[in-house]
């Protein structure tokens, strides 16, 4: 009985011991892009690996922000049971990275030319002392209106340029018994919206100033207070149900004609695409107000492991098939940002999308491309979510005036810190 | 050999007795065994981690748990935050929801708990059908009754809406999408589930009072009031001690309640310790932080769950 049980393992081991030697061909990956949108876009992934012949082992971990993909992230790492890439946002790549569990990319990187067509500013993330560690997937940019053009055309509006002109045509809309801003009442879309507020109110260098660099004088400065004061005018125009909505159903407003603009990132392209609407003759895409020739972008990157050598064939193969130019174009076509490589012709996607490809390009050669701070690609998730805090606070009347609101930020920024 | 054979044959009569005592000795210790696979996961699991979380309270932990210890630094934190009230920090805002939360939610639910059970008890027609409708909300999981209520209290969508549509109009009922009164949708929310429960347990204690001692006081011209007021009410004295300890327990881990009612409220005002505590130890990476906010939930448990045990205790040897 022993004997044949003795046996039995050690046939067992042994098996798993041969197939151990070879290299694995299957890839684990962690991500939170469930919903049907996503889901399909990463489909397009799951194809190009089948047809090198790597089997995709899906780890998802549902809820939108990706809080509780990034709980379990920490759980399996902590364990030493590392996939072999993981979604990830902004400094979390970094902060795995000084924790020194990522892998090397370099090589493959050099190979493909990512040094030369991937933006520098996504590069501060992607690469840690020098290391290749991430493959960024697409560019998400954050200060773009959204309008729906039947009402437009209704009330006779035409594009804003400037702050005042936005002030100005929200107030046609208010007149015109629409609403006139659908905004969600959650933290982070309140200040992804103020991300857009101040870089117009201050310009480009002021927002790298206050919410890269973290400056305390900037921070402090009256453009501060002149840009919270801005915001709370915004606030003014949204309806009085807006606390707790989820950013969707702020969309779905738009979409339906109850309301006539949001301010949100290029991801609420994708439910206006859902909902069967083209650019151009529904709906209508601008910069924000005084911020064109600027980009707020945030990225979804994937995390590479540093697994052992029988899965790094693997790796190298998702990391490549991640950043090849038909790739990038096909995804981002979906999932609606734009490729996180410049030199991928625009020739599939949508007005839209092919004037973000055009601004981040210019962006990127400009050196006005900057990280997000309510995304947390403008600094670490304490000081992000420190800033989320007062900026919600203020919207929400705890903070009562633009000078307590600047003084509570750099409070809680210096805490943070 | 031959000497071992001997020896074995003088035993023989008390052969039996050594494979009796290994026997019986097995039977006492079998409880222990089967035991101890638990009681080992809870040492190790339960309070094995609650050591280590307060150890990570000493420390500088950030997004991974660090073992270089920085003194009482998290604390310091937190006892600054507990006196920032204007504008509210999330501490201060977290321990006085705390305060409100667990103050109304324990009396309305013992209140209105017992208040069921005695009218449950009057013997009428049908109980044995009420007693599971007011029982049922306990079987839902506080996610489900969080956005039940979220979709019910919403001006947009609920009640509001509704007696707009019947003409209603002048009604107004926005304490969801209201700073100051969102902490008390989650009070109505947490006591319409757990009311019913703590009926069934006040209704179990009604039953177990002898009839004889009700008789005896109607007999001496007590008036209903006054039976329940001085005799059942007092007889019901250890249903209400489990029953707050119960509810204590639930008011101070609730933190599913405020993440499906309100996603933490508007700016983060229906923030519970709880929600506190995720936030900060797993998304803004300030593990140390988090786990001297776990640290002092344990305490507030602490100082309501000991002296409980302490009279249960005390009272045994009697």
């Amino acid at each position: 009985m022993l004997r044949k049980l003795l046996i039995g393992t050690a046939l067992a081991s042994g098996l798993a011991f041969a197939a151990h030697a070879e290299d694995v061909k299957e890839v684990q990956m962690l991500h939170w892009w469930t919903s049907g949108g996503e889901a399909a876009a990463l489909n397009v992934l799951k194809g190009d690996l089948a047809k090198e012949g790597f089997a995709w082992k899906d780890v998802p971990v549902a809820g939108g922000g990706g809080d509780a993909a990034m709980t379990a992230l920490k759980a399996m790492v902590a364990a030493g049971n590392y996939p072999t890439a993981s979604q990830m946002l902004g400094y979390t790549v970094l902060d795995y990275a000084a924790a020194g569990v990522m892998g090397d990319l370099t090589e493959t990187a050099k190979k493909e030319g990512w040094d030369k067509s991937v933006p520098a500013a996504l590069q501060k993330f992607s690469v840690y002392e020098g290391k290749w560690v991430a493959a960024p997937v697409n560019v998400h940019s954050v200060n773009w209106l959204w309008i729906n053009k039947a009402v437009m055309d209704k009330i006779g509006g035409t594009e804003p340029k400037t702050f005042d002109d936005f002030v100005a045509l929200l107030d046609k809309a208010k007149a015109a018994g629409v609403i006139p801003l659908a905004l969600g009442g959650q933290n982070w879309q309140e200040a992804t919206m103020f991300d857009s507020v101040v870089l117009s109110t201050g310009g480009p260098e002021f927002y790298k100033k206050a919410f890269n660099d973290l400056d305390d004088a900037s921070l402090k400065s009256d453009t501060m207070k002149k840009s919270f004061d801005n915001l709370a005018k915004l606030v003014s125009y949204v309806d009085p149900n807006f606390s707790g909505r989820d950013w969707n159903l702020a969309t779905a407003m738009v979409i339906k004609g109850d309301a006539l603009v949001q301010v949100m990132g290029d991801w609420a392209k994708g439910e206006f695409h859902a909902a069967k609407k083209t650019p151009g003759t529904d709906f209508l895409c601008y910069r924000f107000p005084g911020t064109d020739g600027s980009v707020i972008y945030n990225s979804d990157m994937f995390g590479m492991f540093n697994v052992p050598d029988d899965r790094k064939a693997a790796q190298v193969a998702l990391a490549t098939a991640t950043l090849s130019k038909s790739f990038q174009s096909a995804f981002n076509v979906v999932k609606g940002s734009v490729p996180a490589r410049t030199d991928v012709p625009d020739t599939d996607f949508d007005a839209c999308g092919k004037k973000g490809i055009a601004d981040l390009k210019a962006a990127n050669d400009g050196g006005t491309l900057f990280g997000s701070l309510a995304q947390g690609y403008g600094a670490p998730p304490a000081v992000a979510n420190a800033y989320k805090d007062v900026v919600s606070k203020f919207v929400h009347g705890q903070i009562k005036t633009s000078d307590e609101a600047v003084t509570e930020l750099v409070k809680a920024i210096d805490d943070a810190k | 050999m031959s000497t071992v054979a001997t020896s074995q044959i003088k035993l023989t009569p008390e052969h039996a007795r050594p494979r009796a005592s290994v026997r019986s000795r097995l039977q006492d210790a079998l409880p222990k065994i089967v035991l101890a696979p638990s009681f080992a996961i809870t040492i190790v699991f339960v309070y094995g981690f609650i050591l280590w979380t307060i150890y990570l309270s000493f420390t500088n932990s950030k997004t991974f748990p660090s073992y270089v210890i920085t003194g009482w630094r998290a604390y310091q934190r937190l006892w600054g935050w507990t006196f920032d009230t204007d504008p509210p920090s999330s501490w201060y805002t977290s321990i006085t929801n705390m305060g409100i939360f667990g103050f109304l939610y324990i009396l309305i639910c013992l209140a209105l708990g017992l208040f069921l059970a005695i009218l449950l008890d009057q013997k009428i027609r049908g109980e044995g059908m009420l007693r599971p409708i007011y029982l049922y909300p306990m079987a839902l999981s506080f996610i489900v009754t969080g956005v039940a209520w979220k979709w019910f209290l919403d001006p947009g969508l609920g009640l509001e809406q509704t007696l707009h549509q019947w003409g209603w109009t002048s009604f107004h009922f926005d304490w969801i999408k209201n700073k100051d009164f969102v902490i008390y949708t989650v009070v109505i929310a947490g006591v319409w589930q757990a009311s019913g429960f703590i009926m069934a347990m006040f209704l179990a204690g009604l039953r177990g009072i002898d009839g004889e001692i009700m008789k005896a006081a109607q007999i001496d011209g007590a008036t209903t009031f006054q039976l329940y007021r001085r005799i059942v009410i007092p007889l019901l004295r250890p249903i209400f001690l489990s029953a707050f300890i119960v509810l204590a327990h639930l008011a101070i881990k609730s933190y599913d309640l405020v993440v499906a009612l309100t996603s933490g409220g508007p700016g983060g005002s229906a923030w519970l310790p709880s929600n506190f505590m995720y936030e900060y130890t797993f998304k803004r990476n300030e593990m140390a932080v988090g786990s001297a906010s776990a640290v002092i939930m344990l305490m507030t448990i602490v100082a309501i769950i000991v002296p409980y045990l302490y009279s249960e205790l005390r009272e045994k040897p009697r």
